[in-house]
């Protein structure tokens, strides 16, 4: 039987092969599915989820009996042995108004992953709504050359990891074109590597908090008389400046070690300085640069929920910061939510990084 | 004038305390056409050397002269196969190539290159591996890329530092005859460093063994007499041949037994007994 193939080869098509191969190597290669197997990938990592979630479970259960011990004991010695049996009788039919506050249980942080999903919905159909109704006057605005009136309601969940996201890859990028140049410029040279040494080793240790405040000092004044959106600005700029280190002492470790092989190979062929740099040391440091950018992504992320705590920039810090002030019955558990999304997301961004990283790595493979 | 003249070089790395000479007072001449070997043990100094008639390295002191020039850099005069193949891993078969004919002839229009790419990779018998990275490929092939490469810049000289070592026998035969094929097309010099005395011979007008090192230098050249172009089987039951091979053996067997001799430190072990980890 003949069998006939037939190849896409426009550029959608390509682009669309590029992304699903990526896919696939960004999803592990699918095993051989056998007993032993099945228990190794499956029932071992599902037996440690319910085991995790069960230990949680009985610990939030024993903090909340010992806070609600105290509550009725509080109660007791205040006001005599009839505010504690009220007291204990409105924890018990789980009334909001005397609930202890402690750590939340597995059921109340789905709950709250719930309500938050449906807040996200609400919001969205309000936004939606807010546009339809505005659409034409906005037309008109525009025509008139004013600026259009926006939603300026309550943002979603949804909608802060996405702006922590947002201001993730601008301190990424900014940490990239910042730390690369230099860790090339760094690198090629001894001299300037001595010299800059010092510097490094000074400002790579430094705290995010003191990074935002030295950002804060600076953008604050130079952003005096324009309307543009300080807390992002800094918030972005810090994250970068905290995260760069890695990738700048990888590249210019990178730069300084190219194998002295295809430093011979760059000389026998007499390559410019220009083409040396483009053609022998940068390919060959690659691997090592994405090593460091790596690095950069994963420390961006985390730092970034704690100056965005600082800054009372929009995003997952003050969500949970203003969770925490809020002091709402759910809020505990919806810290909680926050917590697992920003692990989860960390996880992600992880992997894509890895990903990239063994694509442009030519001979090993890097591990997780 | 003598086409490539090194006199009285030597070369030292390191200073100080950890100065060593490795090469010392090496004196060589080698004519235009000519195809010179140099054979020697592991670790006596011929990379050094390969890099100094290169201009890779300079000599600490004395002249390595190029159709009378001192030799003060690289040069796309003179090609080099290099003894790891340094082939750049993240390009591919051709694209190794391709950088080395575009540096070589920059006035030259792409197709021009792209034809010249395809003709010294097609000259290797590697035509169906051009889109393949170097660690696709086994160490004959690299070997080839790397022979493709440094041929297609056009050298007037071509130097070798032990191109075979690494192959085995079969592929090492198939190549020897390639460079041959290549090297009498149009009578480059070649200078062909080995440690293999039947492939110098095979292969060289001259062989010329490197006394091992620190210190090493060139000792008496060995002439091989014999007709072009020559076959292997036959050579076998050459008198010439023989004759040859036994002579620069038993030169470098000399050589060998003065290095041992010239080493027997006695060394004193410290009295130990051994502890028993039986009960
Ligand atoms: N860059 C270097 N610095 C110091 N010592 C070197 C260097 N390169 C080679 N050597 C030493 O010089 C000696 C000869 O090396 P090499 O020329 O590579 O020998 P061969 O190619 O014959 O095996 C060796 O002992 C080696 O350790
Ligand atoms: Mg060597």
């Amino acid at each position: 039987m003949k069998q006939s193939v037939t190849v896409v080869q426009d550029e959608k098509g390509n682009f669309g092969t590029m992304v699903k191969d990526f896919a696939i190597k960004l999803i592990p290669a699918m095993p051989k599915w056998n007993g032993k197997t099945l228990v190794r990938k499956v029932l071992i990592p599902l037996a440690s989820i319910i085991l995790f979630v069960g230990l949680w479970h009985v610990g939030a259960k024993a903090l909340y009996n010992i806070e609600a011990d105290y509550k009725i004991q509080k109660a007791l010695t205040d006001q005599g042995q009839e505010a504690a049996d009220q007291m204990a009788a409105c924890i018990a039919s789980g009334d909001v108004s005397c609930q202890p506050n402690t750590l939340p249980s597995p059921a109340q942080v789905w709950t709250s992953f719930n309500t938050l999903i449906a807040d996200h919905k609400a919001i969205s159909a309000d936004k939606a709504e807010f546009k339809a109704k505005t659409a034409a006057l906005n037309a008109t605005r525009e025509a008139e050359g004013k600026a259009p009136i926006v939603y300026t309601g309550r943002p979603s969940f949804v909608d802060q990891i996405f702006t922590s996201l947002k201001t993730v890859f601008a301190g990424f990028l900014l940490a990239l074109i910042i730390a690369v140049p230099v860790g090339v410029i760094i690198g090629l040279s001894t001299t300037l590597r001595n010299s800059f040494n010092w510097l490094i080793q000074i400002f790579k240790p430094v705290s995010p908090v003191v990074w935002l405040l030295l950002v804060f000092m600076i953008v604050k004044t130079m952003t005096k008389d324009s309307d543009s959106d300080s807390a992002f600005i800094i918030s972005f700029i810090s994250v970068g400046l905290c995260a760069m280190w890695a990738t700048l002492v990888n590249t210019a470790m990178g730069v300084a070690t190219v194998d002295k092989d295809y430093i011979n190979v760059a000389k026998v062929l007499k390559l410019g300085p220009i083409q040396k740099v483009f053609k022998v040391i940068l390919p060959s440091s690659l691997p090592l640069i994405f090593t460091g950018l790596r690095i950069t992504l994963s420390v961006a992320w985390m730092v970034l929920i704690a100056i965005e705590l600082l800054a009372q920039s929009p995003g997952l810090g003050s969500f949970v910061w203003e969770e925490f002030q809020n002091g709402a019955i759910d809020s505990n558990s919806k810290i909680i939510v926050a917590m697992f999304v920003i692990g989860i997301i960390g996880f992600l961004l992880d992997r894509i990084m890895l990903t990239i990283q063994n694509m442009v790595s030519f001979n090993k493979n890097a591990t997780a | 004038m003598a086409y490539l003249e090194l006199k009285n070089v030597s070369m030292t790395y390191g200073r100080g305390a950890n100065a060593t000479e490795v090469l010392s007072n090496i004196n060589l001449t080698i004519e235009e056409g000519e195809f010179v070997a140099i054979v020697g043990f592991t670790g006596s100094g011929k990379t050094t050397l390969v890099n100094l008639i290169n201009g890779l390295l300079k000599p600490t002191s004395g002249e390595v002269l190029f159709k009378g020039e001192p030799v003060v850099d690289t040069s796309h005069e003179r090609g080099v196969i290099f003894q790891n193949y340094s082939l750049l891993p993240w390009l591919t078969v051709g694209q190794n190539v391709h950088m080395a004919v575009k540096e070589a002839f920059p006035k030259a229009s792409k197709k021009e290159i792209n034809a010249r790419v395809e003709e010294y990779v097609a000259m290797v018998n590697l035509s169906p591996a051009i889109n393949k990275r170097p660690k696709e490929l086994s160490g004959g092939m690299r070997q080839r890329v790397s022979v493709a490469r440094a041929l297609a810049m056009n050298p007037e000289m071509i130097i070798m530092d032990e191109p075979l070592g690494a192959l085995d026998a079969l592929t090492r035969g198939n190549l020897q005859d390639e460079i041959l094929k290549i090297w009498s097309k149009d009578k480059r010099t070649a200078l062909l460093i080995t440690n293999d005395v039947d492939e110098g011979i095979y292969m060289a007008d001259r062989i010329i063994p490197l006394k091992p090192g620190p210190n090493a230098t060139l000792g008496p050249e060995f002439n091989i007499n014999i007709e072009r172009p020559r076959d292997k089987t036959e050579l076998n039951d050459n008198l010439e041949y023989k004759k040859t091979r036994n002579a620069i053996i038993e030169y470098l067997m000399g050589i060998g037994e003065e290095r041992k001799s010239a080493s027997k430190k006695v060394y004193e072990l410290p009295e130990l007994t051994p502890k028993s980890f039986v009960a």
